[in-house]
């Protein structure tokens, strides 16, 4: 199987990586490169732990090949917050008690700040539909949606 | 037996040709072995769960145009194959001419799964549940392919053969989708039935258009697709042709359901049974029709 080097930008920072053809996004960050916010749920599309943001869309990042990804810009959790301060959905997450074990987190946290960068003051009903691919065992949503309205308002 | 919830995906070599024509020769020259992608929304879950094992992948993204969505306001739509839904469902051009096709493409998976899902993908996929094909083929869709001999188009309505199965010969691609102007004044509705409301796959899928038309008995013209009750998608013209015969009463719109139930031949799976689907199927279409009528009115 034929090895692949791309060039990539990861939280604003280039990376040089060598990929097999079968890596996939999320195998890269986690294993070649150690972001290991992305978190790997189901592998197949459907729980949206590993949504990472690519040229500014969030993606399930299972379902990208890494060497399709040469020349893109990807954002991870790791990126969302600055040098000194949280991302505000990741404050709110955290104010709102929308944590509990985590596992989703990650990836829901991705999805809301692509929806609030796409709608900065989504309703209710907005706010469930961009997280319908991020799915929650633990807190039953509620808080989670409390915590994309109060980080809109931020 | 260790059960690997988390399988890898199997090995292949990734092939990014240059053009189409390289495309078309590379599967062409590797009918077997070869297999065209655009999001990979299904072909990633089917290499995964062994379903599906191709040799080479190939990327036949960005190539020659095949990202373009473009309104004419003559000719029509024109959707590029690469084209993702997200971008279908933001366009000012969808949403005030095909109005359908944004909301079929809304009921897809997930917003991050949509960043990579298209239609022309869902189309080539060719499942019977497909959500977006429904819209696709009440819209008069027509596809741009390219083969080994080069470009040609094909109607939508004959390209479906099987679950999974299509007129596509090796070596062709889908580059685009193109639909005519609709009908003026036409109304669409699709009703899809999961077990949630967003994002699961649909039980029986129904989409209706309708529009006014002088030039049938009945003063309407209108076309039902229906998903996951046949082998392929359906587009029953015995209910068409009834509704443009029969005066338009609610009883008419009870029969027209009613073939387009006798149209189906359902299966029992683990979304539902063919008897349910079936009732389904009637139930759906008189009030996908009845809501269509109601705002034509």
């Amino acid at each position: 199987m034929a090895f692949h080097k791309i060039n990539i930008t990861i939280n604003g920072g280039l990376e040089q990586v060598v990929v097999p053809s079968n890596m996939t996004l999320m195998q890269m960050l986690r294993e070649n490169l150690a972001l290991t916010g992305t978190k790997n749920g189901c592998s197949a599309g459907e729980c949206g732990a590993c949504t990472v943001l690519l040229n500014g869309e969030p993606v399930n990042s299972c379902m990208v090949l890494a060497v399709e990804c040469d020349g893109t810009n990807i954002v991870t959790v790791e990126g969302l917050a600055g040098d000194q301060q949280l991302d505000p959905v990741q404050e709110a997450i955290i104010q709102s008690g929308g944590v509990q074990c985590g596992f989703c987190t990650p990836g829901i946290l991705i999805s809301a700040r692509a929806l609030l960068d796409r709608n900065p003051d989504p309703a209710e009903e907005e706010i469930r539909e961009a997280l319908v691919g991020n799915l929650c065992r633990c807190t039953g949503y509620v808080r989670i949606i409390e915590s994309v309205k109060a980080a809109a308002k931020v | 037996m260790i059960l690997d919830t988390h399988p890898a995906l199997p090995e292949f070599e990734y092939i990014r040709p240059a053009n189409l024509a390289e495309a078309s020769d590379f599967l062409a020259q590797h009918p077997d072995t070869a297999r065209p992608f655009l999001g990979g929304t299904d072909v990633f879950v089917r290499m995964r769960d062994g379903f599906m094992k191709p040799e080479f992948l190939v990327d036949v993204k960005n190539l020659d145009g095949t990202n373009e969505l473009r309104f004419d306001s003559r000719t029509g739509l024109t959707v590029g194959a690469a084209v993702n839904m997200n971008r279908v469902i933001a366009s000012p051009d969808v949403q005030a001419h095909y109005p359908l096709l944004a909301e079929a493409c809304r009921s897809v998976a997930s917003y991050q799964l949509r960043t990579r899902a298209t239609i022309v993908g869902n189309l080539c996929n060719a499942s019977p549940a497909g959500d977006t094909i429904g819209a696709c083929l009440v819209f008069g869709g027509v596809l741009h392919l390219h083969g080994v001999s080069g470009p040609r188009q094909e109607p939508l309505s004959g390209f479906f053969r099987g679950p999974g199965k299509t007129t596509l010969k090796p070596g062709d691609i889908v580059t685009a989708i193109h639909f005519p102007i609709p009908p003026n004044g036409c109304v669409g509705k699709y009703i899809k039935l999961g077990r949630n409301q967003l994002s699961d796959l649909s039980i029986v899928g129904v989409t209706a258009l309708g529009h006014k038309d002088s030039t049938c008995s009945s003063g309407y013209r209108f076309r039902l697709a229906l998903a996951s009750v046949a082998p392929v998608p359906l587009m029953p013209a015995e209910v068409e042709t009834y509704l443009a015969n029969n005066p338009l009463t609610p009883d008419a719109i009870n029969e027209a359901a009613r073939l387009a139930s006798q149209a189906c031949s359902p299966i029992d799976d683990v979304r539902g049974g063919a008897r349910y689907r079936r009732q389904m199927v009637r139930n759906l279409s008189v009030k996908a029709l009845t809501e269509v009528w109601k705002k034509l009115d």
